[in-house]
């Protein structure tokens, strides 16, 4: 929908059941065996962020809350952990979308990493004070990975929008 | 009348405020939260949820384990042989000990008759898989295929072939969730073997364990194997649970701090044996009323 400052390509509207579908493989993403590698983004995490900034008033903090319980009930993690951690995600990446937009994907990168890190120091702030132990520094490299992921992430979530460009030689324009 | 002639026409509406939606499930998801980790009541919220995850879950598994029987079906013929020999030669091993522990079964029932003791407790139990272990970084559990429908109640304990790994915490249709001895939250009562001092071993949550509330100069040595005591009416008595790796005696405190790794390959995929749940304790004899307690409680007389 929104044509970005760097690119000049207008986009198709995004079609609805490809945000559940991407919502979706996120989750699957999320419950495979790979998570416990460490350095392993939260897959649910980026794509919501990715959504929220995209398309703000079809994904918000609804969705994030039912990802989030979803997510608590799998992980068998306190009930509301992630559902806080999404919703405010969910919530920050709405309001910043206006902003982020106008940015280059490198920067846009670079402001997505504070949120995704902050939802990850939610959760860890609220286990903590909980009386859960302290799971070690790499369940923070997480939010730096899916950082370097946001270019790739932003092409492969778009890529049903874009339209094929059509080349005029007659027309200079 | 006036305000809504000026009010916006229906197609500006977007809902509530984001803030006011903020605070809204802000607020839902502490509320859950708390009650959550403090009341517990919420297992029927969890359940109903993880039938819609469980399915999921499971695709996400099955990559995993394809690769893994394809690798089983892959390993050399010389592999299995050997594996079966090695088999063969520790089932011939222990077949003496096997053999004479009927006898000895029987003949120590018979013992505890002549006695008048209650009889020892047979274990009994239900194999499960390990699914896969959760996903949560802030704990230790583990999900087995085996849930409600296999009658599988929380609080049963799981162990392995060479000892204890864990109890039952949450049960879902078809599957069940352990926590493992190691998490930091879980106690085992054990008893040493080698002394008879019964204790309570705590997780530390590292794949560690700690003896606690010994005192400094209690007899006990590195290597000393403990076994559940059975004093809880969870744990059968007799299950190898942990070893003694190191002490630390210090002068200026009461206790010895003693670190224990398990026995049970806790941390590692395989099977497990979930046991079913002991029978019924007898009752705690009632405290007497003339006694003064310690628990600070008031007591009252006449309260039987």
């Amino acid at each position: 929908m929104q044509p970005t400052f760097s690119s000049s390509r207008i986009l198709l509207p995004v079609r609805p059941w490809f945000i559940v579908f991407s919502l979706l493989a996120a989750l699957l993403l999320n419950f495979l065996p790979t998570a416990h590698w460490p350095g392993i983004p939260d897959w649910v995490a980026l794509v919501l962020c990715f959504w929220s900034i995209r398309e703000p008033r079809r994904v918000g903090m609804g969705w994030a809350f039912v990802l989030g319980l979803m997510m608590d009930v799998a992980d068998g993690a306190a009930l509301g952990q992630h559902c806080l951690a999404y919703v405010l995600l969910a919530y920050i990446a709405a309001s910043q979308s206006r902003r982020i937009l106008w940015f280059p994907l490198a920067q846009q990168a670079l402001q997505v990493l504070p949120m995704l890190l902050a939802s990850q120091f939610i959760q860890l702030a609220m286990r903590m004070l909980a009386g859960a132990d302290f799971p070690g520094w790499g369940f923070l490299i997480g939010p730096l990975i899916a950082t370097f992921l946001w270019i790739p992430a932003t092409f492969l979530l778009l890529l049903p929008q874009y339209q094929p460009v059509e080349r005029d030689e007659n027309r200079p324009l | 009348m006036a305000g809504t002639d000026h009010a916006p026409p229906p197609f500006f509406k977007r809902g509530p405020a984001p803030l006011a939606l903020l605070t809204f499930y802000v607020a839902i998801s502490l509320a859950l939260f708390v009650v959550d980790l403090r009341l517990k009541s919420l297992d029927l919220l969890r359940q109903s949820i993880a039938l819609v995850t469980d399915p999921i879950q499971r695709i996400a598994q099955t990559p995993g384990s394809l690769v893994d029987n394809a690798l089983g079906y892959l390993r050399g013929l010389d592999d299995l042989l050997e594996e079966n020999a090695s088999l063969k030669q520790t089932q011939l091993q222990t077949a003496p000990n096997l053999q004479r522990l009927e006898h000895l079964e029987s003949e120590n029932e018979r013992l505890r008759k002549l006695l008048a003791v209650k009889e020892r407790e047979k274990a009994k139990g239900e194999v499960a898989r390990i699914m896969y272990t959760a996903r949560d970084p802030f704990s230790h559990k583990i999900i087995v295929d085996k849930g409600q429908q296999s009658g599988i109640v929380a609080g049963q304990p799981a162990i392995d072939e060479s000892g204890v790994v864990g109890q039952v915490t949450r049960t879902f249709p078809f599957s069940s969730e352990i926590t493992l001895i190691t998490d930091k939250d879980q106690t085992v009562p054990v008893q040493v073997v080698r002394s008879g001092q019964r204790s309570v071993v705590f997780g530390l949550g590292k794949g560690q364990l700690e003896l606690r509330y010994i005192p400094a100069n209690a007899d006990i040595q590195e290597g000393d194997l403990l076994v559940t005591s059975g004093l809880d009416g969870v744990y059968l008595p007799g299950f190898p649970v942990a070893r003694v790796v190191s002490i630390e005696r210090e002068h200026s405190y009461a206790f010895a701090r003693i670190l224990c790794a398990p026995v049970a390959a806790v941390e590692n995929f395989g099977e497990v044996l979930v046991l079913s749940p002991r029978q019924a304790q007898a009752p705690r004899p009632p405290e007497a009323s003339g006694r003064i307690g310690n628990t600070g409680a008031p007591v009252k007389s006449g309260d039987k």
